[in-house]
């Protein structure tokens, strides 16, 4: 989990050169394929109705974890792509502070291209994934603040 | 001297459809999502610039020159729609925004009028949302019971069954003329013709119909026949409901304003005639000229020239899917239109979707707004390519070569 040791910006910014190296939509889902490879596979047990976040075209189940004043994510999909721009997500957003969560400005969705699958009309379920990960850090900052 | 009609000239044809020569990602546009919409030749373009920019005015409302145009236009388009299905009077044609306001105005009109509790609706599980959604309300408010004609595994209708589905207690059948989700042909005919037997009307839902085939409402003797402007090369928001006068008649209006009146007082409102008892407000009428201008192309095109191309696509389709290891076809019935709706392999229809897409193939993914057919089958969703008559083997041969590289990826 070397990831944590790096900011939410220093995260981004790995991705985003992993990225220029492509200059094809097809290296550019390979190369999402293989991050995918390396999200841990989610146990059944944890893919439950109310882990399912919305999203008609494919399903992304999100678990959260708050150890020790950080929020650690589980995530998984049924597509592949989906899969690997999760892998990103927990890559970027896991293992942080409800504050860096909520806070965190994801500009490496715009700068890799990948906006549109994070687009509304898109009902992935990426979308309402990376707002579900916003909203466990508020209700955790909440939590604690109580 | 040649039969304008018999002439079926590909090229031409494509470049009556200016987003045909479109590129996506830099790449030849392959559209084959023509079951959500279809793409509107210049004609019809021409036709909607033309409304706005030379006699645009409000219809039925004017004494000025303009709106005598417009309410002419108007009056036209609904002429050509009613000749283009053969219903008997334009009175039985009232325009809607889409299929499924068309749909929703009758399961509330005729609900009102009609049905009462412990009534039953039947539908068949191959129906979109739209053919579900609209009845399910309806029977919520009536407390009345929708039924369900079941599916074969090929996809077709389990028409056995429809004896006893069909009770004394049905008061209206609705189905689909054609499946969205897997393209399988519906033999409506005949479940109008057992459903008549017992004096229950029957709505078909032409959504997929209208485009592919001739259609003779008074030949066929549906009761109420249903379509969208945008997916027979119409624009969007403009729609169709047909209906026996008999019925149109007897059903009160689902929305109350301009235009539908006779004579309003505070006390009491009494209703136009038909058709305009249902088409409260300003209408679409530009999208009705669209129409129209749609159903010209098509009829100057030739319907038949449009069936047998459509007929070769599907052939040259099958057999080169069929020649693809690892697809499983969903509707594995010969009779079918140009819509093939697959998986290939356990490769999520998404992933596909997504790949295809950066390929500048055109496909839709996921359930279709069919969820309960996709469930019959046990699953979330399929890759759906629709085909139409502008579409070629060039343009298949690519999909083939688009499903080759999502395997070559994904597995």
């Amino acid at each position: 989990m070397s990831y944590h040791d790096l900011t939410v910006r220093e995260v981004q910014d790995e991705i985003i050169k992993e990225f220029s190296l492509f200059d094809d939509w097809m290296d550019r889902y390979d190369h999402l394929i293989e991050e995918g490879k390396e999200l841990p596979v989610m146990d059944e047990k944890f893919r439950k109705s109310e882990y399912l976040v919305e999203g008609c075209q494919s399903r992304v189940w999100l678990y959260p974890e708050f150890t020790d004043g950080k929020v650690y994510f589980k995530a998984e999909s049924d597509a592949l792509i989906v899969r690997g721009i999760i892998a990103l997500l927990v890559k970027v957003l896991s293992g942080r502070t409800p504050d860096e969560i909520m806070d965190a400005d994801l500009y490496f969705i715009e700068e890799t291209g990948l906006r549109q699958n994070l687009s509304p009309t898109r009902s992935n379920g990426l979308l309402a994934m990376l707002k579900q990960m916003k909203l466990y850090a508020i209700a955790y900052k909440a939590k604690k603040e109580s | 001297m040649i039969n304008k009609s018999a002439v079926f000239d590909i090229d031409k044809i494509r470049s009556d459809f200016p987003v045909l020569s479109c590129t996506v990602y830099g790449k030849k546009l392959v559209y084959f999502d023509n079951g959500a919409t279809t793409q509107k030749p210049k004609q019809v373009i021409n036709a909607i610039t033309e409304a706005y920019s030379k006699y645009y005015s409000n219809i039925h409302r004017g004494v000025h020159a303009l709106s005598d145009i417009s309410s002419e236009k108007y009056e036209s388009a609904r002429e050509r729609i009613r000749s283009f299905i053969n219903a008997s009077a334009k009175e039985e044609i009232v325009f809607t925004s889409g299929t499924t306001a068309s749909i929703n105005l009758v399961a509330f009109s005729f609900g009102e009028r009609y049905i009462s509790q412990g009534d039953e609706v039947l539908i068949s599980e191959l129906e979109h949302h739209a053919n579900i959604v609209p009845w399910q309300m309806m029977c919520e408010r009536k407390d009345a019971h929708l039924r369900v004609i079941p599916v074969n595994d090929d996809g077709t209708l389990h028409l056995e069954d429809l004896d006893h589905l069909i009770t004394e207690k049905t008061k209206i059948v609705a189905v689909s003329q054609v499946s969205n989700a897997l393209g399988v042909i519906v033999p409506v005919k005949e479940i109008i013709e057992k459903a008549h037997e017992k004096n229950i009307p029957v709505l078909v839902d032409g959504a997929q119909g209208i485009q592919h085939g001739h259609v003779d409402v008074r030949k066929l003797d549906c009761d109420f026949y249903v379509f969208s402007g945008h997916k027979v090369y119409g624009p969007t928001g403009i729609g169709v409901l047909y209906g026996k006068r008999e019925w149109l008649e007897e059903m009160p209006p689902c929305q109350g304003g301009g235009d539908m009146v006779e004579r309003v007082t505070f006390e009491k409102t009494t209703y136009n005639e038909l058709p305009f008892k249902f088409e409260a407000g300003t209408v679409n009428f530009v999208g009705a000229i669209g129409l129209a201008t749609a159903l010209e192309y098509i009829e100057a095109t030739g319907m038949d020239n449009i069936v047998r191309q459509e007929a070769d696509l599907k052939v040259y389709a099958d057999e080169r899917i069929k020649a693809t290891g690892g697809i499983r076809v969903y509707g594995n019935t010969q009779n079918k239109i140009s819509i093939i709706s697959f998986l290939i392999d356990k490769i999520h229809p998404y992933d596909a979707g997504l790949i295809l897409d950066k390929m500048g193939i055109a496909v839709r993914t996921g359930s279709h707004c069919a969820q309960p057919i996709m469930a019959r089958f046990g699953i979330d969703g399929t890759i759906r390519a629709s085909l139409c008559f502008y579409n070629t083997r060039e343009e298949i041969d690519i999909l083939i070569a688009g499903i080759e590289k999502v395997k070559s990826m994904m597995l």
